[in-house]
């Protein structure tokens, strides 16, 4: 490797170096523990626990570069599954019809949850607080407690299957491509650098003439979609829909988005310190599976993990100012 | 006065990431004088005052106070040998009293641990006594004047028992009363062997209060002098190392149409029946007191807030301006007073904040096209002679005036025609100032319309063309003619003494 390509590593612009670090140390010590941990098996295995996370994340990671938080991510995804079983299985219509149902579900909560914040000026925990109640008590109006199954083989090749010829897991590429997708959006278009902008300094951004409005909903409505999006690989992975689904998820995304660099203060970070953020999430989960720790504690722990994560970042950030 | 300093820095070296903020500076300080600190924005004065009072904690060089040597680790500790900094903008809390303020963290204790509160207000008013202040020791901050705060952080800082005060631009938000009693309180602590540092740009009061003078320029010391043996004219060439052969450049230009036009715009009580136009190739001045409606004239014409009634016509046409877009859409540029909040993204690099309000500019097929916004931001970089380590600077590490220099590239990146200077060159000091000027001039040849709004005088007649007047909320005056205008002529309109109704 000469240090062209090293140089173009660097511009895949992580906020900054610190989840790297992080990664590669977590598996050095997850090897140590556990002999299998280092397996191509395992790491697929690893990377396909994370991609429902990791989506969800993306969404959210918007909505935290322009300085807001979307708390509805968990119940939005709910309701999308809802929609799109309840559509394909109940009524059945086609999958990829019942998809786009589902998206433009999760569009409209984003739309509203956008709205109330920059046209309406609530604060943005008050108001994706009150769509989740929305959108959670909508998916079960619509299920009750039913879990909607039955999908055909075609669908569920999305959350189960691999790449012709390859044992390459769909959901996996899906996954990557939607990063892709949105890191040309933050990077190469005007929604983007407008995005981190507005968590920058949102009074200096309108007095340059740029509508906080537009820009500020389009945040919400992206992080609805890419949360519908989620329900579409949740439910093909499970063969199932189900109105409880991602209760708890919304915290997951976040702790990503803060463990890849973000800034919760908006105006800073990058999609690829927020994947790398799900995957230091997945690795952690899957080595304390692999060490055979209950599912109880194992919440604990990732709750301390959080902690310091965001911890060694302020302080870190303390250091250099 | 004896040569024993209290105070010698020697060879002080501060490096911030891209810039060499000090190199190999020296300072010192005698007891009982005031040493003066000047040179211009970026030139290093805060920056050494910083490491004095234990801000900066990261630099290199000898600091010998009182004979010892000494590293300078934290505010604290500064504070307790002797060193205090008042900074400029307050830290004081508005919503604790005078007394409050002032024993912070070190309130007086009773027998039992509780505050004696008895105690600390009987020392604080005797604190303030002691500087001849009437100023309510129980008061809450938030009711004070600027001026009165200023007075507070003083008796804060004797109440250390200080033997050097770093005061950094004091009289910057104070009235001209207030600077009296300042300079009166300065000369008792003066007979009472206090030393003080002070920075300041106003070189007129420089010469009046200082004893000693030094300057650094570009992060390098300079000249020490004393006060009675030079003038302000030398005091401009050494802080920026050329003759100046003139404050305020002037360029004539007839000018053309009317670009901007605005009609009896009304809004509520701080605006009311605002008339006026400015014409191509023109600087319009506009002058008043603080809250005399300038500053709310120029947002409601950017669009950034609305009001009542009222018509703005651009070369004629009325024109709706709801928001800042379509006063951009109209080639209307508002530079803010508060540059800081309002005209740039801090954690932006200098290119990203000079194509901001204009990123069509640098649209290519695929997206923004990198190549091109540095290409674009390197131009105007050039153009507005913005010191910089490179584009990818990001803006908070660049000094006041080449942050203003950014926020103008930003706007001539988007073409506006009408580019309207609230405060320009508030905070800058004075070689910047000039650039500004130059700059504004500039564009005046270049045909644009522009608007200057200032509390400085003899900078409004010095740059503008045409003058108007503004007095609670309304057009008092307008001098269609800037030709041997005097300074009182001005201030009678501004202050309301005199009315013509327009």
């Amino acid at each position: 490797m000469n240090i062209r390509t090293l140089m173009n590593i660097r511009k895949i612009d992580f906020a900054n170096m610190t989840p790297v670090i992080v990664l590669v140390l977590l598996c050095i010590i997850m090897s140590f523990l556990s002999p299998v941990f280092f397996s191509y098996a395992n790491f697929v295995n690893v990377l396909q626990q994370v991609t429902v996370n990791a989506v969800l994340a993306l969404g959210m990671s918007v909505v935290i570069f322009t300085g807001g938080i979307d708390l509805s991510v968990g119940a939005v995804l709910a309701l999308s599954g809802i929609v799109l079983g309840t559509m394909t299985v109940n009524i059945g219509v086609s999958p990829v019809i019942s998809s786009i149902c589902a998206i433009f579900v999760g569009a409209i909560a984003g739309l509203t949850s956008g709205l109330l914040v920059s046209k309406f000026r609530l604060q943005p925990m008050i108001a994706t607080l009150g769509i989740m109640s929305i959108a959670r008590g909508a998916a079960l109006t619509i299920a009750g407690g039913r879990t909607i199954t039955g999908y055909s083989r075609g669908f569920r090749w999305i959350g189960s299957g691999s790449i012709p010829g390859t044992e390459i897991p769909v959901q996996i590429v899906f996954m990557l491509l939607l990063y892709l997708l949105m890191f040309y959006l933050l990077k190469y278009r005007k929604v983007g650098r407008y995005i981190y902008s507005i968590g920058g300094n949102e009074e200096a951004t309108r007095l340059s003439g740029i509508s906080i409005t537009q820009y500020k909903t389009i945040a919400y409505v992206i992080s609805g979609i890419m949360a519908s999006i989620d329900s579409i690989i949740l439910v093909s992975k499970l063969n199932s829909a189900q109105s409880i689904a991602g209760e708890g998820y919304e915290l997951d995304a976040i702790a990503s988005s803060v463990i890849g660099g973000a800034s919760l203060l908006g105006g800073f970070g990058s999609v690829w310190g927020t994947l790398l953020g799900a995957i230091i999430m997945g690795v952690i989960r899957n080595g304390l599976n692999l060490m055979n720790i209950s599912s109880n504690l194992q919440r604990l722990i990732i709750g301390v993990i959080i902690l310091a994560a965001v911890l060694l970042d302020t302080l870190r950030n303390r250091i250099k100012q | 006065m004896t040569d024993n300093f209290i105070l010698q820095m020697n060879d002080i070296t501060v490096q911030f990431p891209g810039v060499l903020a000090l190199d190999r500076v020296r300072f010192d300080l005698k007891p009982g004088e005031v040493h003066v600190l000047l040179g211009e924005n970026g030139a290093g004065k805060s920056t050494i005052m910083k490491v004095l009072a234990g801000v900066n904690t990261v630099y290199e060089g000898k600091i010998i106070y009182k004979g010892k040597e000494i590293t300078a680790r934290n505010i604290q500790e500064q504070r307790e040998r002797g060193i205090s900094i008042i900074f400029q903008e307050m830290n004081l809390l508005k919503n604790l009293t005078v007394a409050e303020n002032i024993f912070l963290g070190r309130q007086p204790l009773n027998s039992i641990g509780n505050i004696d509160w008895k105690k600390m207000y009987h020392d604080a008013r005797t604190l303030l006594n002691s500087i001849d202040s009437d100023i309510p020791e129980n008061a809450l901050i938030s009711s004070l004047s600027v001026g009165q705060m200023q007075m507070v952080e003083i008796a804060k800082a004797i109440s250390f028992k200080s033997d050097a005060i770093i005061m950094d631009e004091p009289t910057s938000a104070l009235t001209a009363k207030e600077v009296d009693s300042l300079f009166r309180l300065i000369n008792k602590l003066k007979t009472e062997k206090v030393a003080i540092i002070y920075i300041s740009h106003r070189l007129e009061e420089i010469l009046e209060i200082g004893d000693r003078i030094t300057v650094f320029r570009d992060g390098k010391y300079i000249e020490t002098v004393k006060a009675e043996d030079t003038t302000i004219d030398k005091l401009i060439k050494l802080m920026v190392g050329r003759d100046l052969s003139e404050q305020y450049p002037r360029v004539k230009c007839s000018p053309g149409e009317k670009l901007l036009e605005v009609k009896n715009l009304t809004k509520g009580k701080h605006l009311k029946d605002i008339s006026f136009f400015v014409r191509q190739g023109e600087i319009v001045g506009f002058y008043g007191l603080m809250g005399s409606g300038r500053t709310e004239t120029m947002r409601v014409i950017f669009g950034a807030d609305s009001y009542n009634s009222g018509e703005i016509l651009i070369l004629g046409q009325s024109v709706k301006i709801k928001n800042c877009k379509d006063a951009k859409k109209n080639k209307i540029a508002l530079l803010n007073e508060d540059r800081k909040n309002h005209g740039l993204i801090l954690a932006f690099s200098v290119k990203e904040n000079i194509v901001l309000a204009n990123l069509d500019s640098v649209m290519g097929p695929m997206g923004l096209n990198f190549t091109k916004e540095e290409i674009i931001s390197n131009n105007l970089s050039n153009i507005m002679s913005i010191k910089t380590p490179s584009m990818k600077q990001k803006v908070n590490f660049l000094s006041g005036g080449n942050q203003q220099k950014v926020v103008i590239a930003k706007w001539l990146n988007s073409d506006s025609d009408i580019i309207i200077f609230d405060e320009p060159t508030r905070g800058i000091d004075v070689g910047a100032k000039v650039e500004i000027y130059k700059i504004m001039n500039k564009l005046k040849g270049e045909g644009k319309a522009i608007i200057m709004v200032s509390s400085e005088l003899p900078e409004t007649l010095g740059v503008a063309d045409r003058i108007y007047v503004m007095h609670e909320g309304r057009i008092t005056k307008c001098f269609s003619e800037n030709i041997g205008l005097t300074e009182d002529e001005v201030m009678k309109f501004a202050t309301g003494i005199t009315t013509e109704v327009l």
